[in-house]
């Protein structure tokens, strides 16, 4: 019998650990599957964040490092630059990236470092129990804004593809979601496209993917797709947003 | 012959470091070591290696995570400040068993402080500065020539425990001008033998993984059990210092760095005037020299410790002597200075106390 769909050969065999209903089991598969399709696994390295896909380290097939909470920019940094023969991502998310890691995030982009990194929107800190993140939309409950965000007190989301598109350095920003089987497609197509620029040497990517964090977010899986159609995706509209090799045709 | 060059400490750390083979820097601007990453750049773009001015300490810190992790000689250098910002990333690398090198050339604190020399960082450069049960190997320079000479020693010793290894210098010594001789065969970097821990991407092996963190029950404490053995061996192995007249010496000066090359001049006085002084000059920080310590206190009954901080090294030259003598104490916290004279007058008043 001929196996027709089943585990790639990018993530290991360990069981993962998270949530039902939650995005980022889709967006390793994803990654798997193109660190074999681009034949890329065997020089990749691959970087661990702290948060929800702390554990990331365990389920890509390849080498992995843990890194401080924020720091992963700089460490792929440091990587690329002392072996560029290596294929170098990180994977992190909101709190990770567009909290306590800002600066590392603008400043790897700044310097159009050729890496690629995969930044997951969930809208909340799904590991230390759903509190308050830098992406949290206006009025939306955490358990450190119970009445819903006040942007009077905690001020305003930070849209990150958008921050990042007012600098001159990155090669490839885009925004997508894995919320319908369609834009499942379209962000490994995204994903895809920003591993190629760093095999090509074109410098930054960063994918944004809106993901669904039903515990997080205190709702059913099914609800937690329609959220993030209806009311995520309006907030952060899904599109690319740069593209220098479009740019250079 | 050798080679014999007048170099500023901060220059001549920048040559020991190439010369060590590494081919990796990455480091933020702060005072008084500017003319380490001013110098690097140069130095860095010369010999083909990576020079990166990065956004803060703490990209720096991490930077040399990533690139020590794929087997690179890596290494930063800092002053006070800025070394406190890299104590979160050198707890994780310690935790990750990386090997790296940071040099700090200390200025006077605590917070912004000032520009001045200082031995204020001890505790935070031997004790762990960043959270978690470790320890750094620390290195205390005294002259142009040894920071010159100690990157390659940092780098031999980091990497022979898969241990971050620190550089504690200060401002005097990073801005003072010295002869420094080139010697010794420069380390070519890709002669270093790859070892199994490496990321280097998974061809035709295992995929490696590193990391600091282990939620298993119990193995976390056994990791940490562990690193406790490799510790021990390095305090059995790695205690250095340099011991000027401790034979005959019925006074022993401990004082490390800039304050030894001081206390050395007191010394001096001291024998002019026949007292019997003799110094012991610390190398290591951590693992600090306790078996000569304490083997002195058996013999010795008055120890006077020099510091350029509120006392810090004291506690751990108590420790060793365990009781057996008298310690004093000369200290100039906040970027001041001892001096030669004072050194002397206070050997006179502890004899006088006799």
């Amino acid at each position: 019998m001929k196996l027709l769909f089943g585990r790639p050969a990018g993530l290991t065999e360990i069981k993962q650990r998270y949530c039902s209903g939650c995005g980022h089991g889709i967006v390793h598969r994803i990654i798997g599957e193109l660190l074999v399709e681009m034949n890329i696994r065997e020089k990749a390295i691959g970087i661990a964040p702290v948060g929800c896909s702390v554990f990331a380290d365990e389920y890509f097939n390849c080498d992995m490092i843990q890194v401080p909470h924020g720091r992963a920019p700089a460490v792929a940094t440091g990587i690329k630059r002392a072996r560029p023969e290596c294929f170098v991502f990180t994977y992190q998310g909101d709190g990770d990236l567009a909290a306590i890691g800002t600066a590392e995030t603008i400043h790897a982009a700044a310097r159009n470092e050729n890496i690629t990194i995969i930044f997951i929107n969930n809208a909340i800190y799904g590991m230390t129990g759903g509190q308050l993140a830098p992406t949290t939309l206006p009025g939306m409950r955490s358990t450190t804004s119970v009445k819903g965000r006040d942007v009077v007190k905690q001020g305003y989301p930070i849209k990150v593809c958008e921050l990042l598109n007012g600098l001159d350095g990155p090669f490839y920003l885009e925004r997508v979601a894995v919320d319908t089987p369609k834009n499942i497609i379209k962000t490994k197509k995204a994903i895809k496209t920003g591993f190629q620029y760093q095999i090509d040497n074109k410098g930054f990517s960063l994918i944004e993917v809106l993901s669904m964090c039903p515990t997080g977010w205190g709702v059913t899986p099914v609800q937690a797709k329609k959220w993030i159609a209806e009311v995520m995706a309006k907030y952060y509209p899904m599109g690319e947003f740069r593209n220098r090799a479009k740019e250079a045709k | 012959m050798a080679e014999k060059q007048l170099m500023y400490g901060n220059h001549a750390l920048v040559e020991g470091v190439i010369y060590a083979g590494c081919r990796f820097f990455a480091g933020y601007p702060i005072t008084p070591q500017n003319e380490v990453p001013e110098y690097m750049s140069i130095r860095m773009n010369e010999v083909g290696g990576v020079f990166l001015q990065t956004e803060s300490e703490l990209a720096a810190i991490n930077m040399l995570f990533g690139a020590a992790s794929t087997g690179a000689r890596a290494m930063t250098s800092s002053s006070s400040p800025g070394i406190s910002l890299m104590q979160e990333g050198l707890s994780y690398i310690a935790g990750a068993d990386v090997p790296v090198l940071v040099a700090n050339v200390v200025r006077g604190g605590p917070g912004l402080g000032n520009i001045a020399p200082a031995q204020s960082d001890y505790f935070q450069s031997v004790k762990s500065g960043g959270h978690g049960d470790y320890h750094t190997i620390v290195l205390a320079p005294n002259s142009a020539q040894e920071l010159f000479e100690f990157p390659k020693l940092g780098f031999e010793l980091a990497e022979k425990y898969r241990n971050p290894a620190l550089i504690l210098a200060d401002g005097l010594l990073g801005q003072m001008m010295e002869h420094v001789e080139i010697k010794g065969e420069p380390v070519d970097p890709k002669s270093l033998p790859e070892k199994d821990w490496w990321l280097t991407g998974c061809k035709g092996r295992e995929r490696r993984v590193i990391r600091s963190y282990d939620l298993r029950p119990g193995k976390l404490e056994e990791w940490n059990w562990q690193r406790w053995e490799k510790y021990q061996k390095i305090i059995k192995n790695e205690q250095r210092y340099e011991g000027i007249k401790i034979d005959d010496a019925e006074i022993i000066i401990v004082a490390y760095g800039t304050s030894a090359r001081i206390a050395e001049a007191g010394l001096r006085i001291a024998r002019e005037n026949g007292i019997k002084v003799g110094l012991l000059r610390p190398i290591t920080l951590w693992p600090f020299p306790a078996d000569i310590t304490g083997e002195l206190s058996k013999k010795i009954e008055n120890f006077l410790v020099v510091e350029m901080s509120l006392g810090q090294m004291i506690e751990d030259v108590k420790l060793a002597i365990e009781g057996r003598s008298k310690v004093y104490f000369i200290g100039h916290p906040g970027g001041g200075l001892p001096n030669a004279q004072e050194v002397y007058n206070k050997i006179l008043e502890i004899r006088g106390k006799k």
